[in-house]
């Protein structure tokens, strides 16, 4: 059954654009990016309960390398380059951090962004010449909705595929406990790494596949935390844990925000910051599962 | 050009000392890793600007009260929003909860200082005038928040390693599981390192404010640098952050001064990735 209602319900939301206005197409784009943002960090972070606050570390480098390659090479290959150049990233911070404790990655992931964005900032100023580089694509905003969809679709095909996995169940684990993983003969860091480099690289690709959107960019526009910060709240609002769970929280919360930053930019840390808490507070495991937890509990009072 | 760099940055990594001593406190005995430190810092910041700009009160009198105030706000703190997550979780998970509220808590602190004080840069001047060190002109001003910061770290370091007080913040901060056997209240302990490093927060924010420029968003980069000396120096280990903190107060000075002011982040990260690396127990701790 799942086998055609999957591919159907692609398929029409593939047809969206025929049929949507400029402004709803750009709303649909900037959705789906942050479902696709949302399900890839949850990919390696649900599992593990390794927070990252890098998301933008790499969306931002994706959108950079398409803006200092975009006028000596193809796309596609543009892409291939990206894609590699999020996995090395990954595989260094990786390496560096997740074999100690989980708090050394939340912290070093905190401060990557700022530390990648001011290394560009000072290539671009002393090397480079000036700051600021145009993004010149043959794109249109219909192709980049279909990429952006593609790949969120392969993200949260690839998570299913995972959690079915050696991978997911050593990842699962590791996140339930790490000394019982490592006595299961689990290999702790390996597994971490490999599910860190595939979420990383599929944001990586996010970043580039977005770039054409802003045609100018610097390093202060690309590389805005809020990204990574909207990305921990909406897979966490939903549920980190479940293969839907950051897709549904990611859609509401984009609208949210939209609604707010567009019309009261000032409460937006404050509404962002009382989510967060709340979350933690109240929902420590993403809405859906409350929601399933409050009926259970109905369902047992009943019999 | 040599001695220039070590005393400017002796000057920074004062500061920077004192900011991580609070931090390594609250993760050392609270377990509390407290993302949102750099906002109360910042916060006692605006605190002592609107003191002294609105009622004329001198900055050195903030900075002897908002210590207290700090403790205060702290203890609530640990109580209305802490308290319960330790309550529900332990170990690994209570490291991601206390994370995840205190990033929540981030932007409350930091939405709350943008509508009261709003986006710009501030800065006050403040006995601006240049003291010759050495042959070395450092304003005063930097003079007397090195002076602070040696002050307050140095009493706390004596007190903690001397006093029953410190003994009993030790044992907790070493093995908080064993703590009550020897009929420590160890919830009273935690608020107390909580609070005590909020205090802390407090005073490196004030002596920030007497000579630097800051402004409501900044906040994260003092998190960022304080995370940064806490690791280097070993988690909970007070003597190891002093030390660490006048290190990266060096080696930024004199990466700004001799390759580029634009790199000094890097540097600081490129020291924290070599001790992950290679002593990820911290320069001074034991394997």
């Amino acid at each position: 059954m799942k086998y055609v209602i999957y591919p159907v319900a692609l398929a029409l939301l593939a047809a969206v654009p025929f049929v949507a206005s400029d402004y709803a197409l750009g709303l649909l784009i900037g959705m789906v990016t942050y479902v696709t943002l949302a399900s890839a960090w949850a990919m390696f972070s649900g599992p593990t309960h390794y927070v990252s606050l890098a998301t933008v570390a790499f969306y931002g480098a994706g959108a950079y390398v398409v803006a200092m390659l975009n006028e000596v090479m193809a796309y596609p290959m543009i892409l291939l380059i990206t894609a590699g150049v999020g996995a090395t990233m990954a595989l260094v911070v990786g390496l560096s951090t997740l074999r100690l404790a989980g708090v050394y990655f939340v912290i070093f992931s905190f401060g990557l962004a700022e530390l990648i964005r001011q290394l560009i900032t000072w290539y671009e100023i002393n090397i480079y010449g000036t700051l600021g580089r145009y993004i010149f694509v043959d794109i249109t905003a219909r192709g980049i909705y279909w990429q952006m969809l593609g790949l969120a679709a392969i993200t949260i095909g690839l998570t299913a595929y995972i959690n079915r996995s050696r991978l997911g169940l050593a990842l699962r684990v590791i996140g339930d406990d790490e000394v019982v993983a490592a006595h299961s003969g689990i290999p702790l860091a390996r597994m971490k790494l490999m599910a860190f480099v595939l979420s990383a690289t599929i944001l990586t690709l996010a970043g580039a596949i977005a770039s054409p959107r802003w045609v100018y960019v610097e390093p202060a526009i690309v590389f805005n935390p809020t990204v990574s910060f909207l990305t921990v709240i909406m897979a966490l609002f939903g549920g980190a844990n479940r293969l839907w769970g950051p897709a549904l929280g990611a859609i509401p919360l984009f609208l949210a925000f939209e609604y707010l930053s567009a019309h009261f930019p000032d409460v937006y840390p404050i509404f962002l910051g009382a989510l967060f808490i709340g979350v933690v507070f109240l929902f420590p495991n993403g809405v859906l599962a409350g929601i399933e937890g409050l009926r259970r509990g109905k369902k047992e009072e009943t019999a | 050009m040599f001695v220039t760099i070590l005393i400017l940055g002796l000057v920074l990594g004062g500061t920077y000392a004192l900011l991580a001593l609070g931090l390594t406190l609250q993760y050392g005995i609270a377990r509390i890793m407290n993302l949102a430190y750099g906002e109360l810092t910042l916060a006692a910041a605006f605190i002592l600007v609107a003191l002294m700009q609105g009622f004329g009160i001198s900055p050195l009198l903030t900075v002897a009260l908002i210590g207290p105030v700090g403790y205060v706000v702290g203890s609530l703190l640990y109580t209305v929003m802490m308290k319960p997550l330790v309550a529900r979780s332990s170990g690994g998970k209570l490291d991601v909860d206390s994370i995840l509220a205190t990033f929540g808590l981030l932007f409350l602190i930091q939405g709350a200082l943008l509508m009261v004080f709003g986006p710009n840069f501030t800065s006050i001047s403040y006995l601006d005038k240049g003291v010759t060190i050495f042959g070395v002109t450092v304003a005063l001003n930097r003079l007397i928040a090195l002076g602070i910061c040696v002050v307050v770290g140095g009493a706390l370091v004596i007190a903690l390693a001397t006093t029953r007080w410190g003994l009993a913040l030790r044992a907790v901060a070493q093995t908080p599981t064993s703590a009550p056997l020897v009929g420590l209240d160890v919830n009273k302990v935690a608020r107390q390192g909580f609070a005590l490093g909020t205090a802390l927060a407090a005073t490196a924010g004030a002596t920030v404010a007497m000579y630097q420029t800051f402004s409501a968003s900044g906040g994260v980069v003092f998190t960022m640098k304080a995370l940064v000396i806490v690791i280097m120096g070993g988690v909970g280990n007070v003597g190891g952050a002093l030390a660490a903190g006048l290190l990266l107060g060096l080696v930024e000075t004199f990466v700004a001064t001799a390759i580029d002011p634009g790199l000094t982040l890097a540097a600081t990260f490129a020291i924290f990735l070599l001790v992950l690396l290679f002593r990820p127990q911290g320069l001074f701790g034991k394997a």
